[in-house]
C-alpha cells in the first residue's frame, strides 16, 4: 500500500483532486465577486467544473512526473538518455517508465480496466432490457441524481465512448509493445512522448467516468446538439475526457510513424516490413489526422454552453447537421483505426499457424493505406437520415461501398493464405479464425446501410447496433485477444493457460453470433437504438432475452480470460524460447524480453513470411558480438 | 485440383443453404415488418439483392476456411512447413476486378431505388407535422384540424412537412420503411404513399432525451371514403371547441403538452391532470401548493420554479411562451379533468 502511495499513478491522482478543486474554486470566486450564483446542483457551477476537470487533467500530469524530464531541460539541466528502471513487479506499472514495453503492457492493463467496466455497463443495460417495461431502472429509483430512464441514457452513451477509448488504447498498447520489436529499434522514436501520451489518457478517463456522477448525460456517445446543449453537466466532463484522451490517440500516432520511418533495422526496405507495420502506419496517419475534429466538434459544444456561442443553435443561426459533418469526419475513419490494427494482427499471425507465407503481401499492405484513404470520403453515410442536401446521398452511398474493394482483397489473402496450409488451432490461431469471421459478418451486413434505401430503415436499429458490434469484435475484440495469447510469453516468459484460453473461446464466440445475430433481428423488426423500453407488441421479448444470456456469457468468458491472464503471469508454464516456430525478429532471442530489447542489432537478409522455402535462409541475422564492446 | 472442385460445390451449397435459410426466418425476400407503403416494397426488392449478394459472398470465404480447416490440418508427427506459395497476381487482381464490378452494379441499383422512393407527387396531401419532447402532433392545413394521431388516406402519396420544437427527433414507421430526422430550425420532408389499411405507430428513431423510448404517436391509414369521414369529424370538433375550454383543449395537443402528461391519471413523465385543478400538490421540497390559477401558470411558464414530488430536478420540460388568453383557456380545460 506504502509503495503505492509513493507511485506516479496515486501521485498523478491526488494532483488532479487538488487541481481539479484548485480550477473550480477558482471560477467559484470569480463568480462570486461578480455577484453571480456560486453552487448549483452538483456543488460547484458547471463553467467551475469544467474549468476545474481541465486543470485537473493538468495537474495529474505534472503531478504523476511525465513531464519532468522536460521541465528539467527547460531549466538547463541534463537527463540521462534512458532512465533505468529502479522499480520492479507491478510497481514498474504504475510509475513513469520511458521503456516502450513497460508502456505497452501499461496501455493493455488500462484498457482492459476500461474493457470490463464498459462491459459491467453494458450487463446492467442488458439486464434491463431483458423484458419490457421497466425491470429495476424505473422512473421511481434515484442514483447520482438520476431516475432509471436517465441512469440508463448515461450508461449506454458511457458504454460506447468507454469501450471507444478502451480500444484506442488497446492498440496502442500493442502498437507500442511489438512494432520496435518488428523494426529491432531499442525504443519508439521520441520515449517521453510516448509515456506522456499514455499518461494523458489515465485523466481522460477519470474524466469521462466522472460525468457518471454529475448527472450523466443522454445522448448517447455522439453527443448531437441540441441534446447535448441541455444535458446535465455530466456532459461537459464526458466531452473533457473525450478531449483529453484524444491527445493519447494524436501524440502517440506521430510516435509510430516516425519510429517507423527512421528506426527500421538494416535492409528492411518498405515491402519487407512485417506486416503488422504496414497496418500501425495505416491507422496512425488516421489518428494523427483525424482526431482533431471530435475535440474540436465537442469542445463547440462545450463553449457553447458556456459562453452562448451559438454554433448549433438554430435560433441563433446555427446549424444541428454541421455537428454531424464535423463529428463524423472523425468518427467514421476512427472505426478504421481501431479495425486496422487487428486485421494487421490476422495477416501477422496466419502465416505463422499455417506453416506459408502470407498470400499477397503488398496486396495486403496497400489494402490497409487503401481502406485508410477511403475511410476520409465517407462519413456523410452516418447521415442519410439526416436532413442534409439529399443529393449529397448519392456520391457518399458510392464512396461507401468502395471499401469493400480492399477488405474483400484482404479476405481473399487471408483465405488463399490457409489454402493448402499446415493447420494447428492453438489459443491465438482460433481467435485469429474467430476474427475472420465475425469480421465478415461485419463486412456482409455493412452494405445494406450504406445503400441509401435499405439504410432507411435500418438507421438507428438495433440492426445498426449488431452490425457495428461485428465489425469491432472481428476487427478488434478477437484479433486484440490473439495478440495477447500470442506475445504473452514474450513479455513474461510463461504462456497463458491452453485450457483456459480455448474455454474463453468457446464460450465467447457461440455467444457473441447469437448476440448479434438477435441484434440484427430484432433491429429489422422495429426494435430502436438507445431505448430503455420497447412496445411488448413488437413481440421481440423473447429475443432481448436470450441476448441478454448471451451477453452474460460473453462476459463471463471475459472473467475467465482475465483470470487466466494475472494468474499466468506467476504460475503459466514457463516458455522462453520460440514457442510458435515463428520467423519474426522477437520469437529469435529468450523471453522475457531484455530491457534493451536486442543486445545485438540484425538485418534483414528475407522476406518476412517465407515459410517452407526449401534451403531458405531466416528473416533477419543477428551480427556477432564484437569483443570489447559488448558487455 | 480435386479441392477446388469439392470447394466450389461446397460454396453453392453453402450459398443456397444460407439464402434459404434466411428465407424461412422471413428475411430474405422482405425486409420486416410487413411492407405498408409503395416506398416499403422498392426497398425490400433491393434487400433481396442484397440478401442473395450476402449469402454468395459469405459462403465464398466460409466454405473454403472451413474445408482448408478439416483438410490441411497439420499431421501429428509432421514438422516441415507447408508449400511455399507468395501469391499470384492474377488472382489478386481479380477479387479486386471482381468486387469492383459487383460494387457498380450495386452503386446503380441502390441508386435508381432511392430515386424510385422519392418519386414526387405533385397531388400530394400536405401534412404537418410537430415534433417535441416526447410526442408528436399532426396538422392538416388545409382542414385546420390539429390531432395527435396521424390519419391517412391509402393509396395516396403524402408529404410530411416535418418540424420540431426543441432538440432532433426521428419520424419512422417501421412498416413503411423509410425514416427522416427531424431537426430545428429547418423543415424536412417526408413522402410516403401508404397500401395497407391498418393501424401502425411513428416512434421516434433519434435519442432525444429520458423518455425517447416512449415517444410514438398512432398512424391508422384508411380507405380515402373514411379517411374523409375522420376529417369531416375533426371539423366539426374544432368548430363545437370554441369555448375556452376546448381551445385550451386543442392547445394541450398541439404544444404536445399530453405527451407528458395524462389526462385520465396514468402516470408518464410529468404529472397527470386528472383532478389536478383545486388539488393540493406535494413538492418535492416537503411543501404543499395548492393547484390554482397562479401555480399553473408559473408551471407552464417555468416549470423550474417547483418540482413535484417524485419527479426529476431540473424538469424536463422545457419553459412554454403562451399568452395569458392561452394560458385561461388551458386552466379552462383542465378544470374540466376530474
Amino acid at each position: 500500500m506504502k509503495r503505492f502511495i509513493s507511485s506516479a499513478l496515486a501521485h498523478g491522482l491526488g494532483w488532479q483532486l487538488i487541481g481539479t478543486l484548485l480550477g473550480a474554486g477558482l471560477i467559484t470566486g470569480i463568480r462570486a465577486l461578480m455577484g453571480l450564483s456560486v453552487t448549483d446542483r452538483f456543488f460547484f457551477t458547471e463553467p467551475a467544473w469544467v474549468l476545474g476537470g481541465f486543470i485537473g487533467a493538468i495537474s495529474f500530469l505534472f503531478g504523476s512526473g511525465v513531464t519532468s524530464d522536460w521541465m528539467k531541460w527547460a531549466r538547463g539541466i541534463d537527463t540521462p538518455e534512458h532512465h533505468e528502471d529502479h522499480h520492479s513487479g507491478w510497481e514498474k506499472y504504475v510509475n513513469v517508465s520511458l521503456d516502450h514495453k513497460v508502456i505497452g503492457i501499461q496501455y493493455t492493463i488500462v484498457a482492459l480496466a476500461l474493457i470490463s467496466i464498459g462491459g459491467l455497463f453494458a450487463l446492467i443495460f442488458r439486464t434491463e432490457l431483458a423484458a419490457s417495461q421497466l425491470q429495476f431502472l424505473t422512473t421511481d429509483m434515484k442514483l447520482f441524481g438520476q431516475n432509471g430512464p436517465q441512469l440508463y441514457n448515461t450508461l449506454m452513451s458511457l458504454h460506447g465512448m468507454i469501450m471507444i477509448v478502451s480500444i484506442l488504447l488497446g492498440i496502442s498498447g500493442i502498437i507500442n509493445y511489438v512494432v520496435p520489436l518488428l523494426l529491432g529499434a531499442q525504443d519508439m522514436a521520441f520515449p517521453r512522448l510516448n509515456a506522456f501520451s499514455f499518461w494523458i489518457a489515465v485523466p481522460g478517463a477519470v474524466l469521462l467516468l466522472s460525468s457518471l456522477f454529475l448527472g450523466g448525460f443522454d445522448t448517447g456517445w455522439t453527443g448531437y446538439p441540441p441534446l447535448s446543449a441541455r444535458a446535465p453537466v455530466g456532459m461537459q466532463m464526458f466531452f473533457l475526457g473525450v478531449f483529453v484522451a484524444g491527445w493519447s490517440s494524436i501524440l502517440g500516432a506521430l510516435n509510430v510513424i516516425v519510429t517507423v520511418l527512421r528506426m527500421r533495422a538494416k535492409g528492411m526496405t518498405a515491402m519487407r516490413m512485417p506486416i503488422f507495420v504496414w497496418a500501425a502506419i495505416a491507422t496512425s496517419l488516421i489518428a494523427l489526422t483525424a482526431t482533431q475534429f471530435i475535440g474540436l466538434s465537442f469542445q463547440l459544444v462545450m463553449f457553447q454552453r458556456l459562453f452562448g456561442m451559438g454554433f448549433f443553435d438554430p435560433a441563433k443561426g446555427g446549424n444541428p447537421v454541421l455537428f454531424q459533418h464535423l463529428f463524423w469526419f472523425y468518427s467514421h475513419p476512427a472505426v478504421y483505426v481501431f479495425i486496422l490494427p487487428g486485421l494487421g494482427v490476422i495477416s501477422e499471425l496466419l502465416p505463422v499457424f499455417v506453416r506459408k507465407p502470407l498470400f499477397g503481401y503488398r496486396w495486403i499492405a496497400m489494402s490497409s493505406l487503401g481502406i485508410a484513404l477511403v475511410g476520409f470520403v465517407v462519413w456523410a453515410h452516418h447521415m442519410f437520415t439526416s436532413g442534409m442536401n439529399e443529393y449529397l446521398r448519392v456520391p457518399f452511398m458510392y464512396s461507401t461501398l468502395l471499401v469493400a474493394i480492399p477488405t474483400g482483397v484482404k479476405f481473399f489473402s487471408w483465405v488463399a493464405t490457409i489454402w493448402n496450409g499446415k493447420i494447428t488451432t492453438p489459443t491465438p490461431m482460433l481467435f485469429v479464425l474467430g476474427g475472420i469471421v465475425v469480421f465478415l459478418m461485419g463486412g456482409l451486413s455493412g452494405p445494406p446501410n450504406a445503400i441509401v434505401s435499405t439504410d432507411l430503415h435500418l438507421h438507428d436499429t438495433y440492426f445498426i447496433v449488431g452490425h457495428f458490434h461485428d465489425t469491432i469484435f472481428g476487427g478488434f475484440v478477437f484479433p486484440f485477444f490473439a495478440a495477447l495469447y500470442y506475445w504473452f510469453p514474450k513479455a513474461t516468459g510463461r504462456r497463458m493457460n491452453e485450457t483456459l484460453g480455448k474455454l474463453h473461446f468457446w464460450l465467447m464466440t457461440p455467444a457473441f453470433f447469437v448476440l448479434t445475430f438477435g441484434m440484427m433481428y430484432i433491429g429489422l423488426l422495429g426494435m430502436r437504438r438507445r431505448i430503455v423500453d420497447y412496445d411488448p407488441a413488437l413481440g421481440i421479448d423473447s429475443t432481448h432475452l436470450v441476448l441478454t444470456i448471451a451477453g452474460y456469457l460473453i462476459g463471463l468468458s471475459v472473467v475467465i480470460f482475465i483470470y487466466n491472464f494475472f494468474n499466468s503471469i506467476k504460475n503459466g508454464e514457463k516458455a522462453e524460447g520460440n514457442v510458435w516456430n515463428s520467423r519474426s525478429p522477437e520469437w529469435q532471442v529468450p523471453s522475457p524480453m531484455p530491457v534493451h530489447n536486442y543486445d545485438q542489432p540484425f538485418e534483414v537478409i528475407s522476406e518476412p513470411y517465407d515459410y517452407g522455402l526449401e534451403g531458405g535462409s531466416p528473416y533477419v541475422k543477428f551480427s556477432e558480438p564484437e569483443s570489447g564492446k559488448h558487455q | 485440383m480435386r479441392h477446388f472442385v469439392i470447394v466450389g460445390i461446397l460454396v453453392i451449397v453453402m450459398a443456397v443453404l444460407t439464402y434459404v435459410g434466411l428465407d424461412a426466418a422471413g428475411f430474405a425476400t422482405q425486409m420486416n415488418p410487413v411492407a405498408a407503403s409503395a416506398q416499403a416494397q422498392t426497398i425490400d426488392s433491393m434487400w433481396h439483392w442484397e440478401i442473395i449478394a450476402m449469402s454468395f459472398l459469405f459462403a465464398l470465404i466460409v466454405a473454403p476456411m472451413a474445408y482448408s480447416l478439416v483438410v490441411f490440418r497439420k499431421r501429428k508427427g509432421d514438422n516441415t512447413d507447408a508449400q511455399h506459395i507468395e501469391g499470384n497476381t492474377a488472382l489478386e487482381i481479380g477479387w479486386t476486378v471482381g468486387p469492383l464490378i459487383l460494387v457498380v452494379v450495386f452503386a446503380y441499383m441502390g441508386a435508381y431505388s432511392l430515386g424510385e422512393i422519392r418519386r414526387v407527387d405533385p397531388e400530394a396531401v400536405v401534412i404537418k407535422v410537430k415534433a417535441q419532447q416526447f410526442s408528436w402532433t399532426f396538422e392538416y392545413p388545409e382542414y385546420g384540424v390539429v390531432s395527435n394521431e396521424l390519419h391517412l388516406p391509402a393509396n395516396k402519396q403524402v408529404l410530411l412537412k416535418m418540424e420540431s420544437a426543441d432538440v432532433i427527433h426521428s419520424f419512422w414507421v417501421p412498416e413503411f420503411r423509410v425514416k427522416q430526422d427531424v431537426v430545428p430550425g429547418r423543415v424536412t420532408e417526408y413522402r410516403i404513399t401508404p397500401t395497407l389499411i391498418g393501424s401502425y405507430k411513428v416512434r421516434c428513431a433519434e435519442l432525444c432525451g429520458t423518455s425517447h423510448a416512449y415517444m410514438e404517436g398512432a398512424i391508422v391509414v384508411s380507405e380515402e371514403a373514411d379517411y374523409d369521414t375522420w376529417i369531416a369529424e375533426q371539423i366539426a370538433i374544432a368548430a363545437a371547441a370554441q369555448t375556452p375550454e376546448g381551445k385550451g383543449q386543442l392547445l394541450t395537443v398541439s404544444k404536445g403538452c399530453v405527451g407528458c402528461h395524462s389526462i385520465d391519471g396514468s402516470p408518464l413523465t410529468g404529472p397527470t391532470w386528472f383532478g389536478l385543478f383545486g388539488s393540493d400538490v406535494k413538492l418535492a421540497d416537503g411543501s404543499t401548493i395548492t393547484a390554482d390559477e397562479a401555480f399553473i401558470s408559473q408551471s407552464i411558464l417555468d416549470p423550474n420554479a417547483t418540482i413535484v414530488e417524485g419527479f426529476p430536478s431540473p424538469s424536463v420540460m422545457p419553459p412554454y411562451v403562451l399568452t395569458e388568453e392561452e394560458i385561461a383557456n388551458i386552466i379552462a380545460y383542465l378544470k374540466t379533468l376530474k
